[in-house]
């Protein structure tokens, strides 16, 4: 463990929720805090604003979405800043939705310029034909051992990974990342095309995030009771799964 | 004008056949017939009119009704009240009232170049822009720039004598707002109030974060700031005005949102030359507008229903219902009911952007095709909550007394459609 990650206490850092939250992004840090509260875990969440500094000693990340220009605003000062970068180097987890997976990659485009991201994940984002918005549906890298991933997207852009990046899942209803792939993880970064409160029908993907962030296998997470989010997950898929 | 008289009366026509089938209120069918025949019937219906627009994310419906109320002091008001806020809309509101001298019409925001361009208001009343329905429609920062660019063009209004130009109404704590409105020639600024303010971090100017001291807001980078308001509510029952004007104001209608609306509506007429004194005692007769804010009995339950759309609405319905509970007694229920239908959006992540937390304490009921993304929601935010398949399991669930319906948009013509259509 490093040091300088606390031990106490689960420590949830929120980046630029001033500048990053267009769709209901704070449920993912709800999410989270009360699923790592019912297992016994003590939770602080830190909203950092756009004019603090990001801290280094936080246990996960979350990036939100953006309209353009506070994406771009936020991009050059996530770099300036370094904090969130250094965090991963020492083992943080990172959750980054929408908007926040192309902040997190070498580049994206805004319009016609290309603009720097944090360089967190192995991929670059340019502009899609069209926009793509709806429901989506894909099935997970089995390494990750999570059931069907199913949101709702909503973005121009589209992602090309690099080789050190891993596809996230593979797109059986949408669009995600080019039509074929949605999403990216590598080590303890995983980034998604689902836009807000992605976790809300994904309580999986938060359990695996949380243990990342509490270096334990996923199966040592006890179970808890998701009888609603199992229930509106079962009520999305029969709506949008094709039969 | 042969071709227009021939559209009027097919809009009259249609409209009449719509109501008498039961197919519809007959606000939209008849304007589209009536375009299909003669394109410019819009412009036509509207010359020679004493016109004001009335747009915003929140609050169209409502204000537009209060406005109607206060210039009906002046005569017949045609206006699209049943919230048709396209052209089609319109083009019906204003065939069906040939006589009227003046005309109020709300405007879905994206169609204000439009009906800008083609009724040439004498007034033009914006409200707030917030978040709403991202899946279907622009960035509510884009929103802000076409505003600004269709205001900014009524500099350009050459062809006619600077006291008949369009006069900007525009709520001066919205910074969206305030800086669409900016562009225009000329602007009578308004203190209507901004609960939800996780739109406007950023300066739609500069970039920059702007900064807030309790009302007041400027942008540490530019020379964007709140404008001096002339118009703002002095109190819970006043409205206070230029030249020292301080106007009583009791309304039917719940809620600070809509004593703001009525603030706008004051002023928008007082450039009718309406007075304020002779104002007031229409709007306080408006008691519901399109089954908004009606109440209505059934099987020994007092049902009230608050429409709210997005997340900026949803603030204000919570404080709509904190307001209707009397000291003492028991906090009514309260019915949360949610559909994701293409008008509604389709999308529900903005149930995250609304905190539930001042529902605890009430009985919370939630229904809705969307009802369990409303479970996940509440109990995520430690709201107690049942969920019930239909609005009549809700009406059985409950005891005899009040119940609060807070509903977005097809969820509440659904129960509207159920009561029968309260209004």
């Amino acid at each position: 463990m490093p040091t300088d990650r606390s031990d106490s206490h689960l420590r949830i850092v929120w980046v630029y929720p001033d500048l990053l939250s267009t769709y209901g992004d704070r449920g993912n840090l709800l999410i989270l805090a009360r699923r790592a509260q019912a297992r016994g875990i003590d939770v602080e969440t830190i909203p950092i604003a756009y004019d603090e500094p990001i801290p280094r000693g936080g246990d996960i990340y979350l990036v939100g979405g953006g309209e353009d220009r506070p994406q771009t605003l936020a991009a050059a000062r996530m770099r300036a800043d370094g904090g969130l970068t250094a965090a991963v180097s020492q083992g943080a987890a990172v959750l980054a939705v929408c908007a926040g997976i192309q902040l997190i990659g070498e580049y994206f485009h805004i319009e016609d310029k290309q603009i720097a991201g944090a360089g967190l994940l192995d991929l670059r984002s340019d502009r899609g034909d069209s926009r793509a918005v709806g429901e989506l549906v894909g099935e997970v890298d089995p390494r990750l051992g999570l059931p069907l991933l199913t949101g709702f997207e909503n973005h121009g852009g589209r992602c090309h990974l690099g080789p050190a990046a891993n596809p996230l899942a593979k797109v059986l209803v949408g669009v995600g990342n080019d039509g074929a792939t949605e999403g990216a993880w590598a080590g303890k970064v995983v980034g998604t095309y689902l836009h807000g409160p992605a976790l809300s029908r994904n309580p999986a993907l938060a359990d695996l995030v949380l243990s990342w962030a509490l270096d334990v296998p996923l199966s040592a997470m006890p179970p808890i009771d998701d009888t609603w989010p199992e229930r509106l997950r079962a009520e999305r898929l029969a709506a949008v799964m094709p039969r | 004008m042969v071709r227009a008289q021939l559209a009027t009366a097919l809009v009259r026509t249609a409209a009449r056949l719509s109501r008498m089938t039961g197919r519809g209120d007959g606000s939209v069918i008849g304007g589209r017939i009536g375009l299909a025949v003669e394109p410019r019937l819009l412009t036509v219906l509207a010359r020679g009119r004493q016109v004001a627009l009335v747009s915003g994310t929140n609050g169209k419906t409502t204000t537009t009704r209060l406005l109607t109320a206060a210039l009906s002091t002046l005569g017949p008001v045609a206006s699209n009240s049943y919230g048709a806020n396209m052209p089609t809309g319109h083009t019906t509101a204003l065939a069906q009232s040939p006589n009227a001298q003046h005309a109020v019409l709300e405007v879905d925001e994206h169609y204000l170049r439009t009906v800008l361009a083609e009724t040439r208001p004498q007034v033009v009343a914006l409200l707030n822009l917030s978040r709403d329905q991202l899946d279907r429609a622009m960035e509510v920062g884009m929103l802000a720039d076409r505003w600004r660019e269709v205001l900014g063009a009524l500099r350009q209004q050459t062809d006619v004598p600077p006291h008949e130009r369009t006069h900007v109404v525009a709520n001066a704590d919205d910074p969206l707002v305030t800086w669409a409105a900016s562009a225009a020639p000329r602007v009578t600024w308004v203190a209507a109030g901004q609960r939800w303010q996780e739109d406007s971090w950023v300066c739609p100017q500069c970039g920059a974060h702007l900064k807030r001291e309790g009302v007041d807001w400027a942008c540490p980078g530019c020379d964007l700031r709140r404008p001096e308001p002339s118009w703002w509510l002095a109190d819970d029952d006043t409205v206070a005005g230029p030249d020292g004007l301080r106007q009583p104001v009791s309304l039917q209608l719940p809620g600070r949102v809509n004593r703001s609306n009525a603030v706008t509506a004051l002023a928008a007429a007082s450039l009718f030359g309406v007075r304020p004194a002779d104002a007031a005692p229409r709007l306080a007769e408006v008691a519901s507008i399109a089954g908004r804010y009606a109440t209505v009995e059934r099987d020994g339950r007092t049902i009230r229903l608050l429409l709210a759309k997005n997340p900026a609405g949803w603030l204000e319905a919570f404080d709509m219902v904190d307001r209707v509970s009397p000291a003492g007694a028991a906090p009514p229920p309260v019915l949360l009911s949610i559909n994701a239908r293409v008008v509604d959006g389709l999308d529900t992540s903005w149930l995250y952007d609304v905190d539930y937390a001042s529902l605890r304490g009430h009985r919370v009921l939630v229904t809705g095709d969307r009802r369990f993304d409303l479970a996940v929601r509440l109990e995520v935010n430690e709201v107690p909550f049942e969920v019930v398949d239909t609005f009549t399991d809700a009406l059985a669930a409950v005891p005899p007394g009040r119940l609060e319906v807070i509903a977005n948009y097809t969820a509440f013509q659904d129960i509207r459609a159920e009561l029968g259509r309260a209004n």
